[in-house]
């Protein structure tokens, strides 16, 4: 099932002294979710992306705008006519209920010709606990569960349904570090066996790149950028989704074009022939630098802390906008590196942005 | 550790005093008192020991009556109030203009004088020379001749007696549901809706299940305290409940102890610790249905 936003807004009336302020917590947002897609609606916290997941599934009634869910128009349809599975982020399950009845819960609605028999409720509810791996505790409760299974259990609850959509607000935010990367792969794998098209809330940028399909980027209830993870990460329309993604996060210099050559401090670092003169931000991804003796971009090593893999090399530099900034380089290279590090740059991983808006300007 | 122990009792010491001396030597007593034949205070004498007691207040036609009168008191007020007080709190707890207002309404009785409300009672019920009182006059519209609720028959003082006890009830009960309510998660009916659930079963399968210890406190509290109803009939009826017919067992104690015909402590005693054995069974009981429909998070 593909979603369709059309000019979708949605705002919150101001409260206290901003009486007059209303709050847009999604601010005019059109665009397409292809089927079967597994999509990350991404952004900082209060960006409106919890707020996005309510007017999918029917919570929340959008104030323009519409949506569709294939052909059929669902904007003022309740949540129970949509056929989305919810996830909440503390998972909403119910305490008093095992989790055999948990999973029922949603089945135990349907009326009419989809009424089910006890005996298939308990078939179908073992399907989608075999498919999240809990058939072993369908007679717990949720209190003797650990957080990673009670996450399990909430998506066999929206899953037990067969729901057209399946909407996951922040589902790995109450994991520890290790079962949330063994948990979002998990949800891939569900997503990928059953087809269903899939939007999940985060904040944290890796979790989406890394199982995402398609990613969109929020931020203050407007839409940033929509594209595939990389795509997005390759090409940032703006300095906010290109800050946003990525760790350690890109490193943002006060720079200036002139003479079709891009100056940070005094340095000429990149030949830019076609770029306007001017004052500039330069933002280089941290794995932009290559270290030689012979770089042109020149700055003072604080440290170096090593990774394994790779090393992070922390710098400072005048014209950069924070304290230290931070190059990952090969563990190979170190050797390459002195007091005054010297780095030459990749082209691909420079991006340039107007200072006051923080537009992308392309070379 | 010998030396802690010590110290642990040494601090225990107070409360376990006045607990016994207040608490736990009186109910000895009673228990005692219940077995001596014709025990005087005055003299601190008695004929002998036995069951004669409970014999005799079990054969006693006002103990009887009493018994009958907490009986139906109690079953007839504490589901009617605690089901009532269900309804108003789930009412209020959707409504969200003028909530506030409501809530204080349905809490002043519980800060009002019980003198007032008793004047307040008269005027509903009372037959005077000059009116047949507020309730006749309804009934009245609706062609149903003046009762007398006070001194009349015997269903019609039962009833103002049970609707009294409700109403005063009613704001505690209230209260407590309300604040209940309100800590069930919205989180828990957001995702019942979303997959459809009608607003009856939402309440049936999520929101009692969820303020079940508190009904269940509520429950266990109501029988208790409908079981030690007094005040409130005599407030209604005078004190010469047993004539009213209107007397409950707490009732018959205290006249046993005090009243008119008073001065058999033995007799007290004995019905003293009847209503302690109705009410432990009740309780019980309780206890027992909760195992199985109370869910404690």
């Amino acid at each position: 099932m593909n979603v369709t936003l059309q000019n979708l807004t949605k705002t919150f009336p101001g409260r206290g002294k901003q009486k007059n302020n209303d709050v847009i917590a999604v601010n005019d947002f059109t665009f397409e979710i292809p089927d079967g897609k597994l999509v990350g609606l991404l952004g900082p916290s209060g960006c409106g992306k919890s707020t996005m997941l309510n007017l999918l599934s029917g919570l929340l009634t959008p104030t323009a705008g519409k949506i569709f869910f294939g052909e059929e128009e669902v904007t003022n349809q309740p949540p129970q006519n949509r056929g989305v599975g919810l996830v909440f982020q503390n998972y909403a399950l119910y305490p008093h209920l095992t989790v055999m009845q948990n999973i029922t819960f949603p089945l135990e609605n349907l009326k009419g010709k989809d009424k089910l028999t006890k005996a298939q409720m308990r078939e179908k509810a073992l399907e989608a606990a075999r498919l999240v791996q809990i058939d072993q505790l369908m007679d717990r409760k949720p209190s003797e569960l650990s957080g990673g299974q009670q996450q399990r259990v909430a998506i066999a609850r929206a899953l037990v349904k067969m729901p057209r959509i399946l909407l996951l607000d922040e589902p790995l935010s109450n994991l520890d570090a290790r079962l949330r990367l063994q948990t979002r792969e998990e949800i891939r794998r569900i997503q990928t066996q059953t087809g269903i098209t899939t939007v999940f809330v985060t904040h944290d940028q890796e979790e989406a790149m890394s199982i995402c399909d398609m990613i969109v980027v929020m931020r203050d209830g407007i839409l940033q950028q929509i594209g595939q993870p990389q795509q997005v990460y390759d090409d940032p329309e703006n300095l906010f989704v290109a800050k946003f993604l990525g760790t350690p996060p890109i490193n943002t210099f006060d720079a200036r074009v002139e003479a079709g050559k891009l100056y940070i401090g005094e340095e000429a670092v990149l030949e830019l022939p076609d770029a306007e003169t001017g004052p500039v931000i330069a933002a280089i991804r941290p794995e932009g630098f290559v270290p030689s003796p012979l770089g042109s971009f020149t700055c003072q090593l604080q440290r170096i802390e090593v990774m394994g893999r790779d090393t992070s090399v922390v710098c400072s530099h005048p014209a950069f906008t924070g304290e230290t900034f931070r190059a990952i380089i090969d563990s190979d290279e170190i050797c390459q590196i002195s007091a005054e590090a010297r780095f030459s740059l990749k082209e691909n991983k420079v991006y340039l942005f107007r200072p006051d808006t923080g537009d992308r300007i392309r070379f | 550790m010998e030396q802690n122990n010590r110290k642990g009792w040494l601090y225990l010491l107070p409360a376990m005093v006045f607990l016994g001396v207040f608490m736990v030597y009186p109910l000895i007593d009673v228990l005692v008192y219940s077995f001596e034949e014709g025990y005087n205070f005055a003299s601190q004498t008695y004929y002998g020991t036995g069951t004669y007691n409970y014999a005799y207040v079990l054969r006693d036609p006002y103990f009887l009556q009493a018994l009958k009168n907490t009986f139906i008191l109690v079953a007839i007020t504490v589901p009617l109030s605690t089901g009532i007080a269900l309804l108003i709190s789930v009412a209020l707890s959707s409504i969200k203009k003028l909530r506030e207002l409501y809530q204080t309404v349905f809490f002043l009785p519980y800060v009002t004088n019980t003198l007032a409300v008793g004047l307040v009672f008269m005027i509903l019920f009372k037959q005077t020379p000059y009116t047949d009182g507020l309730a006749n006059l309804i009934l009245g519209w609706f062609g149903i001749s003046p009762i007398d609720f006070i001194d009349g028959p015997y269903w019609a003082k039962m009833f103002v007696l049970c609707f009294y006890t409700i109403w005063v009830v009613m704001p505690f009960k209230v209260l407590i549901l309300t604040s209940a309510l309100a800590s069930v998660k919205q989180d828990y009916y957001n995702a019942a809706m979303v997959d459809g659930t009608p607003r009856f079963r939402m309440f049936t399968r999520i929101t009692l299940p969820m303020i079940s210890p508190t009904l269940f406190y509520l429950i266990i509290t109501g029988f208790i305290g409908a079981f030690k109803a007094y005040s409130d009939a005599v407030a209604l009826f005078g004190t010469n409940l047993n004539a009213a017919e209107m007397n409950t067992i707490v009732g018959y104690i205290y006249d046993m102890l005090y009243g008119n015909s008073g001065g058999y402590p033995s007799y007290a005693a004995a019905a003293a610790i009847i209503l302690f054995a109705i009410v432990l069974t009740i309780t019980c009981i309780n206890l027992l249905v909760s195992k199985k429909h109370v869910h404690y998070a």
